[in-house]
């Protein structure tokens, strides 16, 4: 049965791709590693369902995706609680469960974070572009035929595993406890561009997340954060990883997310991996502050949440 | 060719990643030591290093700081010494890229002639006389930054950025000269337009450039001179 079409997409919702855990080794191309902004929720969904973490999954924003699911199969969402529904009743978020040919999952709004992600079993079975099933939207490659998707999209998925024990996941041990959100950074790598007067204001104040922030990004509005006097406004373009925090001349730091691979913009701090899947959960309006951590705190830190994680399944994923 | 030592400097941009400077501006001597440790650090495969981004002068490690301790990085790759090592790398491919000026295809050369004060041929002339560096690929997948364009022909970048350069388009701004690989914004002036491919995702291999290719560009109506 692989390649028949498992799922048909009854409405798109406001912006749905496919994604995996991004696509790596092609920066020196120019290409950006795309993939999910929530790898963890990504993860997780494919680990409910039996697939390998880096299966392709399908990532939703906001509101309004509806799916028929074709035929029998096991899924899981996970990620922001959009209000999931099948057959419009509620099901749980973070939990495989077994889906019937003719049933449809269908997602009313937002009640606490912003993008979910739905994994079926086998994986939405796309073409590898560069090493990666994710959807470049920027230059429209890879993913679901380089593009969102839209209504009438008819989806395979690949062979699944051996259907294994039904499994939850505790997601208080990732983590999502805003708004607000506290975001842990390391200064760096363009720290000396602020004084102390800089580094202050980025940690004591409260932004909010504006309107136009997107996958490429998260722009926040505050306080000015003053750079040092005489430090130059750009720099030579360098490469980029996601949850660098770009301050332009304006002040208003930028928080990139996985969609710019290099830039000649300073970056006084980064959000440390262990808050990276919060960042996918961020919407408009929210609230966020900085905290500084060192490194080594920050590989602690990362450390533990992995251990969380890995704890976090019921019953507990084969070694 | 003989090298100036350079001592690295290290930044690291969150704990999974690590700035390498190896140069303090944009010139070849800097952007080959680049070259160098990349190419070193592919040979190496150490476990753990997830991409290597290459810039103009600085080279962007990223790894799983749960299988390279960050503060250990630094030491090895400085270990290598690859920086200032000889370059294994076979030699740049040289790449001729027709280009056909002005007009539709380049609806900024004949202002730019005016600003710089020559006529669009010596334009023309003067963007095909030298050779150029392919520095770095990005902005866009395919985007090669190639320098250095003849001071002569130097400007600003454009103080109102396009919303849409179409793909194809060769440009210049302040010393550099790109082509768009696919339709984008962009704030470059635009002189010209190549058929040449520079990007497609199913295509072996996908980008035409790689950094330290050597660019001419040779204008399509004055071979049939």
């Amino acid at each position: 049965m692989a390649g028949a079409p498992l799922l048909e997409v009854l409405a798109p919702g406001l912006l749905t791709t496919v994604q995996d855990l991004g696509r790596f080794g092609y920066a020196r191309w120019g290409v950006a590693a795309s993939g999910a902004v929530d790898a963890l929720a990504a993860r997780t969904a494919n680990l409910l369902v039996g697939n390998p973490p880096g299966d392709a999954v399908l990532e939703t924003t906001l509101m309004g995706l509806k799916l028929r699911v074709l035929r029998d199969t096991r899924l899981a969402v996970c990620g922001g609680d959009l209000e999931p529904k099948l057959d419009g009743g509620d099901i749980p978020l973070w939990r495989g469960a077994a889906v019937r040919a003719g049933q449809v999952l269908s997602f009313a709004g937002p009640r606490r974070g912003l993008r979910a992600y739905v994994a079926v079993a086998g994986g939405i079975d796309v073409p590898e572009v560069l090493g990666s099933r994710s959807t470049n939207l920027t230059s429209g490659f890879g993913g679901f035929q380089g593009r969102a998707l839209r209504k009438g999209d008819l989806l395979a998925a690949g062979e699944p595993a051996a259907a294994g024990e039904e499994r939850e996941f505790d997601p208080a041990a990732a983590g999502y406890d805003g708004p607000p959100w506290r975001l842990r950074i390391l200064w760096g790598p363009q720290e000396e561009m602020l004084a102390e007067e800089g580094r202050n204001r980025l940690l004591s104040s409260v932004f909010t997340v504006s309107p136009d922030s997107d996958r490429t990004g998260l722009r926040l509005q505050g306080p000015t954060v003053p750079a040092r006097p005489g430090a130059p406004d750009s720099i030579i373009s360098e490469g980029i990883v996601a949850g660098a925090i770009q301050l332009p001349a304006d002040g208003q730091p930028i928080i990139l997310l996985n969609e710019t691979v290099s830039g000649g913009y300073r970056k006084p701090a980064t959000v440390i991996a262990a808050d990276l899947h919060r960042l996918g959960q961020i919407m408009p309006g929210d609230e966020v502050r900085f905290e500084a951590v060192t490194l080594e705190e920050a590989v602690r830190l990362l450390a533990h949440l992995e251990e969380r994680v890995r704890a976090a399944f019921r019953p507990p994923l084969p070694r | 060719m003989s090298e100036t030592p350079f001592t690295p400097r290290f930044r690291f941009m969150g704990e999974r990643s690590l700035l390498v400077e190896l140069g303090e501006r944009i010139e070849p001597e800097a952007n080959r030591r680049v070259e160098r440790l990349l190419r070193r650090l592919e040979q190496e495969a150490w476990p753990g290093i997830r991409e290597l981004s290459p810039g103009y002068r600085s080279l962007l490690v990223v790894f799983d700081p749960l299988a390279i301790p960050p503060a250990e990085l630094p030491g090895r790759i400085q270990a290598l010494g690859a920086a200032a090592g000889e370059s294994r790398r076979p030699p740049a491919k040289r790449i001729a890229v027709p280009v056909f000026y002005g007009g539709d295809h380049g609806p900024d050369l004949a202002e730019v002639a005016r600003r710089l004060g020559m006529s669009e041929e010596a334009v023309i002339r003067l963007h095909g006389s030298v050779s150029y560096r392919v520095y770095m690929i990005g902005f866009t997948p395919g985007f090669p930054y190639m320098g250095e364009l003849p001071e002569a022909l130097s400007l600003p970048r454009r103080s109102t950025p396009r919303t849409r350069v179409p793909k194809g388009s060769v440009a210049i701004a302040q010393r550099q000269t790109g082509i768009y690989p696919v339709e984008s914004p962009g704030g470059w002036h635009l002189i010209g337009w190549t058929p040449l491919e520079l990007f497609h995702p199913e295509r072996r291999p996908a980008c035409l450039l790689e950094m330290g290719d050597e660019v001419r560009f040779v204008a399509v109506e004055a071979r049939e001179e």
